[in-house]
C-alpha cells in the first residue's frame, strides 16, 4: 500500500509523542480535556456563566515559578447572598487543580490573592459558586518567559 | 517550626473590612520534579490553609502542587469583635504550623 | 538550554562587540528590569519570601553559639544600629585574614575567632539567613566600597575576570551586562548585573541564594567551568561588581526572576 505523505506525517508525529512520553517518565499532564473534565465535575450539570468573576494574572510574566494571581467576585457578601467557593483550574500544569477557596458572609469581600506555578504559557480559569448555587467564571491567558541562565545543564 | 510572616491590622472598627496577608516558608515540592539521581522528588506540599476568627472558620483554601514555594495568601474579613485570628497550615509529612494574631475591634 | 545557547550565538553574530563601561547616570538596578508584579513582591515585606530568611537570621543573631556561648548580639548589640551600612562595604580587606573577604566570610571569621563556633558552609541556610539579616540593615544605603590599596590587586583581578571571555560560548560578563543590557536574551531582559540585592530570593531557585550562586549560574550559561564557592576569583569578581555599583542603593533581600 502506498503511504501518503499525510499518513506518514501523522505516524511520525505519533512516534514523537510516544518518545516524548517515555522521556518524560510517563508523567501525567493536565490537558485542555482534563481541565474540561474538572470543570464539568465542578459544574455538576449546572450552567457556568461568564461574568461576576475577575481573574487577574499578568499577561506576561518573568518566571512561571511564582505568578501573582488575584480573583475577585462581584457579590454583596451578605448573609443571604455570598460566594461559597472559588475554584482555579489550569490546562497545562501536571494537574488541572490549582486552588479551591471557601468563603462566607464573614469574608466581607469576595477576593483572594496567591502565587501560583505555571509550567507553560496557558489559559487559567476561575469559577465561583454562589450561595444560590449559580456558577460564574472568568479566564485569563498567560505567557511565561523562560529564564536565560540557569543552574543545571540538561 | 516553619517561619511565617503575618500582616493583620492590630485595630479595626466594627464592620470594617480588613485584609489578612500571610507568607510561610515551605518548599511546596510538586512531586513532579526529577532530582539529580534521576528519581522523582517526593511530593511535599501544604494541603490546607484555614483561618479562624474568634473560633469561627472564616476562610479555608485547599492547595495543590501548583501553589508557589513559600505560599502567600491574602484575603478579607469583616471585623466583628476583639479576638484572636488563628492561621493554620497543614500538609504532607505531618506538616502543621499555626500563628495567632490578636485584633482589637472598637 | 540548547535554545539559550543558540540565541546567545545568534545575538553575538548580529551585535558589534565593544566593551564600554556603563556611565554612572545610566546605571539601573535589576529591579527596574522586572515586571511590576515581581517588583511588588520585593517591596512589600509580607509578600517578599526573602524576609522569612531575614527572620531566621534575626533569631540566629541572638542565639549563643560555640565554645564561648556568645551570640552575634553579645558583641554587636542592636543590628539595626550597628550593622547599618556594613553589607554595603563588603567585600573588604580584612587585616586578620590578610585578604579581601566577602560578607559570608566575614561572618565566618567572627564565628571562628569570637564565638569559637564551626564555620557555616556557603549557601547553607544559616549563612544565607545571617547574611540576609545583616544585609537587610543596609537596605536603602549606598554601596560604599572603600578605596583601599590593600584590595587593589583583587579589584584589578575582578575587573579582568569581568571582561575576560570564558566558556564554550566565548562570552564575558561585560558582553552581556555592559554592552547589551536592556536587550533580550530569550524572553527575558538582560540586566546590568548589579549586586545590590544579595542575598536575594530568585524565583527560578524558589529560594534564597548568594551572589556567588548567581555568578555560577551565569558561568554555566556561558558553558564555563564555574569557580568554586569562596574562591579568590569569586571574591575578586564580587569586589569588582560592588565597586562598579558604587553608590547604588542596597535592596537586600531583593527578589529577582
Amino acid at each position: 500500500m502506498m503511504e501518503t505523505r499525510r499518513i506518514f506525517l501523522v505516524r511520525s508525529a505519533g512516534l514523537v509523542a510516544l518518545a516524548g512520553g517515555v522521556l518524560a517518565g510517563g508523567r501525567s499532564q493536565a490537558t485542555p480535556q482534563a481541565m474540561a473534565a474538572l470543570i464539568a465535575e465542578i459544574a455538576a450539570g449546572r450552567e457556568i456563566k461568564k461574568g461576576k468573576v475577575t481573574l487577574d494574572l499578568p499577561p506576561l510574566i518573568d518566571n512561571g515559578n511564582a505568578v501573582p494571581m488575584t480573583v475577585t467576585v462581584d457579590s454583596p457578601m451578605s448573609e443571604r447572598d455570598y460566594v461559597k467557593t472559588i475554584h482555579v483550574v489550569n490546562e497545562k500544569n501536571p494537574q488541572p487543580h490549582v486552588i479551591v477557596c471557601h468563603l462566607g458572609p464573614r469574608s466581607g469581600r469576595a477576593a483572594f490573592s496567591t502565587r501560583i506555578k505555571l509550567a507553560d504559557a496557558q489559559t487559567v480559569t476561575a469559577i465561583a459558586e454562589m450561595s444560590d448555587g449559580t456558577l460564574w467564571m472568568d479566564s485569563a491567558s498567560v505567557i511565561v518567559t523562560l529564564a536565560a541562565c540557569l543552574e543545571d545543564i540538561l | 517550626m516553619a517561619r511565617a510572616l503575618i500582616n493583620v491590622p492590630q485595630q479595626a472598627k466594627p464592620g470594617e473590612i480588613i485584609e489578612i496577608k500571610a507568607l510561610i516558608s515551605h518548599p511546596m515540592e510538586t512531586g513532579f520534579r526529577v532530582g539529580h539521581n534521576g528519581q522523582l522528588i517526593p511530593r511535599d506540599i501544604v494541603q490546607t490553609f484555614i483561618c479562624t476568627y474568634d473560633g469561627e472558620e472564616i476562610f479555608k483554601a485547599d492547595y495543590s502542587p501548583a501553589i508557589a514555594a513559600n505560599p502567600f495568601i491574602s484575603f478579607f474579613t469583616r471585623a466583628t469583635k476583639s479576638g484572636d485570628i488563628v492561621l493554620t497550615w497543614r500538609g504532607d509529612n505531618g506538616f502543621e504550623a499555626s500563628e495567632t494574631v490578636h485584633i482589637q475591634v472598637a | 538550554m540548547k535554545i539559550g545557547a543558540a540565541l546567545c550565538v545568534l545575538l553575538l553574530s548580529v551585535i558589534a562587540v565593544h566593551a564600554a563601561e556603563i556611565a554612572t547616570a545610566d546605571r539601573k538596578s535589576g529591579f527596574e528590569f522586572m515586571g511590576r508584579d515581581t517588583q511588588a513582591m520585593q517591596t512589600d515585606d509580607t509578600s517578599n519570601p526573602g524576609m522569612l530568611n531575614v527572620l531566621d537570621g534575626g533569631a540566629l543573631w541572638e542565639r549563643p553559639e560555640g565554645a564561648d556561648k556568645k551570640a552575634c548580639a553579645s558583641c554587636h548589640g542592636d543590628a539595626s544600629q550597628r550593622m547599618k551600612g556594613v553589607a554595603a562595604r563588603y567585600p573588604a580587606f580584612d587585616a586578620t585574614a590578610g585578604q579581601v573577604v566577602d560578607l559570608g566570610q566575614r561572618i565566618n571569621l567572627c564565628r571562628r575567632d569570637h564565638q569559637k563556633a564551626p564555620e557555616l558552609a556557603y549557601e547553607s541556610r544559616d549563612l544565607l539567613a545571617l547574611s540576609a539579616f545583616v544585609a537587610r540593615q543596609s537596605r536603602g544605603q549606598p554601596i560604599a566600597i572603600a578605596d583601599d590599596a590593600r584590595s587593589a590587586n583583587a579589584l584589578m583581578q575582578g575587573r579582568k575576570l569581568f571582561n575576560e571571555r570564558m566558556g564554550q560560548l566565548n562570552l564575558s560578563c561585560a558582553i552581556c551586562h555592559d554592552d547589551n543590557w536592556g536587550q533580550k536574551l530569550g524572553g527575558t531582559s538582560i540586566p546590568q548585573g548589579h549586586p545590590n540585592g544579595y542575598p536575594l530570593y530568585r524565583l527560578e531557585w524558589q529560594a534564597m541564594g548568594s551572589l556567588q550562586r548567581r555568578l555560577r549560574n551565569c558561568m554555566i550559561g556561558m558553558r564555563a567551568e564555574p569557580f568554586s564557592y569562596g574562591s579568590s576569583e569569586f571574591i575578586a569578581l564580587e569586589l569588582f561588581l560592588m565597586q562598579r555599583a558604587q553608590g547604588m542603593a542596597m535592596e537586600s533581600p531583593a527578589v529577582r526572576p
